[in-house]
């Protein structure tokens, strides 16, 4: 944990190279605006918190990182190449770009070991003999070894968004989305979750988070954002954001939730 | 007894009248098996189509072509009676005298059933939840490598009693081929009627055969359900 603090101390949100840079960025779905114009960059070994009230947008925000929401206006560079030009082969860097549902999304025709292994396979990024150690290895890092042959339905909660998490690490990416990983679960599968998610922060990944979980940002955040009617309206190191927030709406939304 | 005896003797072993129905049963199973081949393969494939375009948000020009022409093909051949179309078939649009009756019933019944194929495996691919395609599509996968791995599959295995059905329903139709002058199992059954005027043996023999055929299609069909149920549990 005291490494965590040096890190987070080191690691102010002026160093480090940028991995994302949103300008500008706007969604709107017919006359509903979603997104109205964020800009902010993501660098690397960041662990960025999102927070806001349902609906205000952030989720979008999340998915459209990796253009599973494509935006109306604005732009997206990523690793330096503007990844909503439309010439570009977003399928190159969603390799890069590992994501973590609410609903787990796993495969539930295949094994837990074909989950993990089907993306880097397919993709020529590994052979099924180097995916197959690989899966096994990030098994044992989740802390699920002996889950190899099970089907998603024969698992829990937990165990699936374990393995979620798992599956997204097999491509090693340079940076984690995580959509409300948390949501779903049951109260007593949510820290099981979490603790892979810190362990997962602490070995430096880059990590782009949605959640409800105030603690994860408190803990674990390196910068909180606070997304409100499609805007960033607040942001600040953990610290600073939870002890002194200035913004109206997050400080009525943190007198809710905390 | 012995009348009975006589009758089946009659029916269908004098002058080897059993040869009608065997013929028959041959054309029958072979107008069936490639009717369902050309029947998958353009039902899969208008399927894909469909829901491909109901799926993309700006859909390209190629595309909307293709969805439209394959909306027409639907609309036409689910509008009409599949006795008329193969009239059509035979007596408007192959009217040489030196096609096959056979590649006509089998071309007619394989665009028949495609487009009720096409019907079924599209609700099976908008039975799959969307998170799937975003699972595949942001490991980086492409839409073809996550439609085929991960959708389809999937798809397949929801909609298998569906399909099933088609192709008993695809099975018992063919035997309207007799309005082409084709000699399929039941036209067999009919011509032995009309030489013996005994309709009661050679219907009932041409009724339990098909019986028999769907039975057979049936549990193959089950096992395979289950089979691919077992393996997610």
């Amino acid at each position: 944990m005291n490494d965590k603090k040096e890190k987070l101390s080191t690691d102010a949100s002026d160093q480090g190279e940028v991995l994302i840079q949103v300008k500008d960025l706007r969604k709107q779905f017919g006359s509903n605006v979603v997104l109205d114009g964020i800009s902010t960059d993501i660098r690397r070994g960041e662990v960025v918190v999102v927070i806001g009230p349902s609906g205000s947008g952030k989720s979008t925000f999340l998915r459209s990182l990796n253009l599973l929401e494509h935006p109306t206006s604005g732009q997206i560079l990523f690793e330096g190449t503007d990844i909503t030009a439309p010439d570009t082969d977003i399928n190159i860097h969603r390799q890069k770009m590992g994501m973590v549902f609410q609903q787990f999304n796993l495969f539930p025709h295949m094994t837990v070991l074909k989950n993990i292994t089907l993306a880097p396979v397919k993709t020529g990024k590994l052979s099924q003999e180097e995916a197959d150690r690989k899966a096994l290895e990030l098994l044992n890092r989740v802390g699920l070894p002996d889950k190899a042959d099970s089907y998603p339905d024969m698992l829990s909660g937990g165990q699936k968004q374990r393995i979620a998490i798992a599956r997204a690490m097999a491509m090693e990416p340079d940076v984690m989305l995580f959509d409300e990983p948390t949501s779903a679960l049951d109260p007593e599968m949510v820290g099981e979750v979490l603790s892979i998610m810190q362990e997962l922060a602490k070995s430096g990944m880059t990590m782009v988070v949605v959640t409800h979980e105030m603690g994860f940002a408190r803990e674990v955040g390196s910068r909180v954002l606070f997304i409100d009617q499609g805007r960033i309206q607040e942001e600040n190191r953990p610290k600073e954001f939870f002890a002194s927030p200035k913004n109206q709406r997050l400080k009525e939304f943190l007198s809710k939730v905390l | 007894m012995q009348s009975f005896m006589d009758s089946f003797y009659q029916n269908f072993i004098e002058d080897h009248r059993y040869m009608y129905l065997v013929k028959g049963l041959g054309n029958t199973i072979a107008i069936t098996f490639f009717a369902l081949m050309i029947g998958i393969v353009l039902g899969f494939l208008v399927a894909i189509i469909r829901s491909s375009h109901d799926k993309m948000d700006h859909p390209g020009a190629a595309i909307k072509i293709l969805n439209a022409i394959c909306k027409v093909y639907l609309t036409v051949i689910r509008g009409t009676p599949t006795v008329v179309q193969i009239m059509i078939a035979a007596y408007v649009i192959f009217t040489g005298p030196n096609v096959p009756k056979l590649l006509i019933a089998v071309i007619t019944f394989g665009i028949n059933s495609g487009a009720y194929v096409a019907e079924i495996v599209r609700s099976g691919i908008m039975s799959i939840n969307e998170g799937q395609m975003e699972a595949g599509r942001s490991l980086g996968m492409n839409y073809v490598q996550t439609m085929s791995s991960i959708i389809m599959p999937q798809a397949f295995k929801n909609v298998l009693p569906a399909l099933a059905n088609e192709f008993i329903v695809l099975l018992k139709e063919t035997s309207i081929c007799g309005y082409i002058g084709m000699m399929d199992l039941a036209k067999g059954g009919d011509i032995i009627r009309s030489v013996t005027w005994e309709p009661i043996l050679p219907l009932l023999g041409v009724a339990c055969i098909y019986l028999i055929m769907v039975c057979g299609l049936s549990a193959l069909v089950g096992k395979l359900e289950r089979r691919l149920r077992t393996s997610e549990r």
